[in-house]
């Protein structure tokens, strides 16, 4: 069971509820559940966009879009049913926020849903979870049954006339890619995860061709909250256009690894040093990577910035999934490189060329190149096989890959040189096995 | 709904299936849940699975098949009556993911998706479980374990060999 921890900077907000059994439906109503959703039924969908848009949220599963906004593309009128589709696939390496969530707030994820609907006017709500998140989904499932058995979902809901909700579970059964919004939609279609064209965006042609909203889980989580203490207040707790607060997950090498509830916009150095309690046994710190696995690692000397998207961008990386990763002094780049590609590698759906080719050239030439058969060229054709497949595949998979592959080489050239001339990992941990025969190619000898 | 006449699953299963054939907009929806939950129940994909899912929701055994093959979890041959599954991805191999592994590797004498002779464990180096600030983090079946030791490995392998480990379904 994962370990709670906390920290007194922590401003909790999604997190608020969090060991304290809230996935119980008595206690999430004790704890001023379905309260958000009754004042969206009073108050309407235009008062709850509004009130979104003022908040400043913006969207928890990578790119940051303002969720406000998001709700008000989705046009009034539809021929084909409306849906909402709840993100918690969760499988960005360095990412176990949505899986507190599920645990300690099922309920929230809930009602967030059912608000999305009464914005855009969807009668139907889907909350997709990894495969692996088993035992999550079934706190899920019983968490909806539990809300049904109060007329909270179903027909009438609240007592309410017309107003109907319906919330369907589904587990994915393994891919990273069908985190990817449009795959998604492909896999509870049950098809293969495979991401579709844009556009059309899912807010216009989604789900079984109907206009779609996906959001995070904890986006979705949030909204309850927003409703109740007001976009405004919600907004001024985070930065300059970086509404709220966050969970971040911090892992690696650090001495308190956890998920905390940080303002959005709060020091990096601070997160690392402070609230997880700074680099594990005594050690230095060599890099961080800010926000999952796809975003630019960032060196010791460039963690003076604060944890929003702006500023992120900023210092040329990105806020991501808010999962720090915190890495040592003892780490090679070259191995912490292989390993990130080989993620990639593995979890490309091959659906189109610069993508499926990209990470795999990426993966042979770095894993003959930890290997000790590498050679000054290999490091230009890294940086120019994920330079060209920047922006040119199909959904955005290839440039999560691309992007710290540069700043891999792009920040830590010279570990790449010295590991030429010999300064190797000692033990290198990694056993990856080449992959087919044409691993050595280009090897040059 | 296709109706089938004689279900390779449990009564419970096949009752489970029926409702979800029903649930969605689209019936196809249920595939992938049909496929974990066959799975689940088998131990693996089996042929007479796939004949069976496809005819509940009225989709050729090649559609069907074609969805198998995508998804990682799904697999066509059995695996240990435990899947031991080591995360090395980032935030684990930072925190002895890798040593873990071959820990695993060496208590259990097999390798990368191998099978104990006696048919108990299965082994497996898989991606990111959504457990990194809990890392190293394994998953055995559905169930996870965090924060481990080759020791505390040691104690869970035990716990399962001697039916004390828990098996979410
Ligand atoms: C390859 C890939 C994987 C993704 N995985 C996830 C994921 O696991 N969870 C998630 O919420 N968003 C994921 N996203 C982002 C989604 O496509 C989408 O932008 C997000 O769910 C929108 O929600 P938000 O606006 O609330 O952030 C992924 C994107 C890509 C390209
Ligand atoms: S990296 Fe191992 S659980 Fe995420």
């Amino acid at each position: 069971m994962p370990q709670l921890v906390s920290h007194p900077d922590e401003v909790k907000v999604v997190s608020r509820r969090f060991g304290q059994g809230a996935a119980e439906i008595d206690k999430y109503i004790e704890l001023d559940g379905y309260k958000a959703v009754q004042m969206g039924i009073e108050q309407g969908p235009e008062w709850i966009v509004n009130t979104m848009k003022a908040s400043g949220l913006r969207g928890r599963g990578g790119a940051g879009f303002p969720t406000g906004m998001k709700w008000s593309f989705v046009p009034k009128t539809s021929d084909k049913p409306k849906y909402v589709l709840v993100n918690g696939d969760e499988s960005e390496p360095g990412t176990c926020k949505d899986h507190v969530i599920f645990l300690h707030d099922p309920h929230a994820v809930i009602e967030g849903t059912m608000i999305a609907g009464l914005a855009i006017g969807a009668k139907m709500g889907f909350i997709y979870l990894r495969g692996e998140y088993r035992y999550l989904l079934k706190i899920v499932e019983k968490a909806v049954a539990d809300a049904y058995a109060k007329g909270f979902l179903g027909k009438n809901i609240f007592g309410k006339q017309g107003v109907d909700f319906d919330i369907i579970t589904q587990t994915g059964a393994g891919a990273y890619e069908v985190g990817e919004e449009s795959a998604l939609m492909e896999s509870l279609e049950g098809k293969r995860g495979v991401p579709r064209i844009k556009p059309p965006f899912p807010a216009v042609v989604g789900l079984y061709g109907g206009p779609t909203v996906i959001n995070n889980a904890e986006t979705i989580a949030n909204a309850p909250h927003i409703l109740l203490m007001g976009g405004e207040a919600y907004a001024k707790l985070g930065s300059e256009r970086n509404g709220g607060t966050r969970l971040f997950g911090i892992s690696g090498h650090v001495e308190r690894p956890g998920v905390y509830e940080l303002p959005m916009g709060y020091s990096l150095r601070k997160a690392i040093y402070e609230v997880a309690g700074g680099i594990k046994d005594g050690k230095k710190l060599k890099a961080v990577v800010p926000g999952g696995s796809s975003c630019p690692v960032l060196k010791a000397d460039e963690i003076d910035c604060g944890l929003d998207f702006d500023q992120m961008a900023k210092a040329g990386t990105m806020l991501g999934s808010g999962g720090i990763v915190v890495l040592d002094e003892s780490v090679s780049m070259v191995e912490f490189a292989l390993r990130t590609i080989a993620f990639y590698q593995h979890e490309s759906c091959g659906w189109c060329i610069p993508c499926r080719e990209g990470t795999d050239w990426l993966k042979k030439t770095l894993t003959r190149f930890h290997a000790g058969g590498g050679n000054k060229k290999d490091i230009d054709n890294i940086q120019y096989l994920a330079e060209n497949m920047m922006g040119r595949t199909f959904c955005p998979l290839g440039d999560a890959a691309a992007m710290p592959t540069l700043g891999f080489i792009k920040k830590f050239r010279s570990e790449f040189e010295e590991y030429l001339e010999g300064v190797r990992v000692e033990h290198p941990l990694i056993h990856i096995k080449p992959v087919g025969e044409l691993a050595m190619a280009g090897a040059g000898h | 709904m296709s109706t089938i006449a004689s279900s390779i699953f449990t009564p419970d299963t096949a009752a489970r299936f029926d409702k979800l054939a029903t649930i969605y907009p689209l019936k196809r929806s249920a595939l992938i849940p049909m496929l974990l939950y066959a799975q689940d129940e088998i131990g693996f994909v089996s042929d007479a699975a796939v004949a069976e899912i496809s005819q509940r929701l009225d989709l050729l055994e090649l559609d069907v098949r074609n969805v198998l093959s995508y998804y990682s979890m799904l697999r066509t041959v059995p695996a240990g009556k435990y899947n031991v599954q080591v995360c090395t991805n980032i935030s684990c191999m930072l925190r002895g993911g890798y040593e873990l592994l071959d820990h695993c590797k060496n208590k259990l004498g097999i390798g990368h998706k191998g099978v104990t002779p006696d048919g108990l464990f299965s082994l497996e180096e898989v991606e990111c479980i959504g457990a990194c600030c809990w890392a190293p983090a394994v998953q055995v079946n559905y169930d996870f374990h965090d924060d481990l030791t080759p020791a505390k490995m040691d104690a869970v392998l035990a716990d399962y060999a001697a039916g004390r480990g828990k098996d979410v379904k």
